[in-house]
């Protein structure tokens, strides 16, 4: 489990370097990466549902603490969530499901295809979510210092 | 004093801060949010702007003047510079709490235009080295497909950068260094390197994810920007094809 999160963090900070993120930005990232990928190894089995549903919340999680932190940091949302968001993209079925259609097998390629729609569906789920919920609360309970 | 800037110096800041951040990939809303913030700071009294990703309409008037002026940008170049961004909003933010005049705006975001990205494109290549290595290890790449994931992204992401500057249709760049991340990992795992060509793979294109792109799709259509987003959406489902047609162009030929 630690060598995933400081595998996850190098990849996400990496990521960072990659979109030209604020230096400042790029350990913050980093974490963030590295937090959403050991939720969701922590919460996904072998189950299909399961995995879909992990990363709707990690990808929820990654998007609440972005938001806290571009308040804190007083930078876009954009330059944390990014990074974070990378880890769970499910580039490892898309290429199956390339894989398969290559070598003609159907069946088994529409298979993953649905599995990888259903994953990018839920980390669209995951942004959305969060990005409309957390900036409410955050609002309310925690008031941004009056600019002067 | 906040009156004394003229409609058509206005709308220069205006478009140019917008322009800076649409071509950084900012979202639509964001530059909606800083050229109607800087227009108010500026004491414009009625605004009204349309950004999508390859265009910004912006329509102003000033108190007391009878029409409208319109100007349109549009965005030809796209890519991915959050440092840029964040120092744009920053600025928009001071100038409307007036730290900092207009004049020394438009200086700071001509600036802004010039400078390039704070890391060297060694520095890049490096990262997305290092990138391609660990999305191996996280897809459960055994410690002996490091190294050549590592090697295979570097390359992989060199070939990208290097062909931008001589092919302006990214798409092409992407199949391209796609194409070469598939021979290489094949070369890898036949010279006995590396052991499963697929996690090498997997691993290389990594860096050419847009993730940029899928975050703002999703903001843009959650913030009821419907054809920004549908824009992004289709770019970042181009990219995705571009790399999975390279991959299994090499795939199926060797």
């Amino acid at each position: 489990m630690i060598v995933a999160f400081l595998v996850s963090f190098m990849a996400s900070a990496g990521f960072g370097i990659l979109f030209n993120a604020p230096k400042k930005a790029l350990v913050p990232g980093g974490l963030i990466g590295a937090i959403g990928w050991v939720l969701y190894m922590g919460l996904s089995s072998r189950n299909h549902l399961a995995q879909v549903f992990a990363t709707v919340v990690a990808s929820f999680a990654v998007t609440a603490i972005s938001q806290c932190l571009a308040r804190i940091y007083r930078m876009p949302v954009l330059a944390f969530n990014v990074s974070g968001i990378i880890p769970l993209v499910p580039g490892g079925i898309a290429y199956h499901t390339m894989r398969q259609l290559v070598e003609s097998n159907y069946i088994a390629a529409i298979q993953s295809a649905s599995q990888t729609f259903l994953i990018s569906g839920a980390i669209a789920f995951g942004l959305g979510l969060g990005g409309t919920i957390i900036p409410i609360m955050i609002n309310k309970w925690w008031p941004v210092a009056k600019q002067k | 004093m906040k009156h004394a800037h003229s409609i058509s110096e206005m709308m220069e800041i205006c478009l140019l801060a917008g322009k800076l951040l649409l071509e950084s990939g900012a979202e639509t809303y964001r530059v909606e949010d800083t050229i109607a913030r800087l227009a108010s700071s500026g004491g414009i009294e009625s605004i009204e702007v349309f950004v999508a990703p390859t265009v910004i309409i912006l329509s102003m008037r000033k108190p007391g003047q009878a029409e409208d002026y319109t100007k349109l940008v549009r965005i030809t170049k796209r890519s991915t510079d959050l440092h840029r961004v964040t120092l744009v909003n920053d600025l928009s933010r001071k100038v409307s709490r007036e730290f900092c005049i207009l004049e020394e705006a438009k200086e700071k975001l001509k600036q802004m235009e010039r400078d390039s990205s704070p890391y060297p494109p060694g520095m890049r290549i490096t990262a997305a080295a290092l990138v391609s290595g660990c999305f191996t290890l996280m897809f459960q790449g055994s410690w002996k497909d490091f190294l050549p994931a590592f090697i295979d992204g570097g390359l992989g992401y060199f070939l990208f950068l290097f062909s931008k500057r001589f092919v302006s249709v990214r798409f092409f760049s992407e199949l391209l260094a796609s194409c070469l991340i598939g021979v290489v990992a094949k070369l890898a795992v036949l010279f006995g390197l590396g052991k499963e060509v697929d996690r090498i793979i997997i691993g290389s294109v990594m860096p050419f994810v847009p993730g940029v792109l899928i975050t703002d799709a999703v903001s843009d259509l959650m913030k009821g920007h419907l054809s920004s987003g549908m824009l992004r959406g289709a770019e970042a489902f181009l990219t995705a094809f571009a790399i999975g047609t390279g991959i299994a162009v090499v795939i199926a030929v060797w």
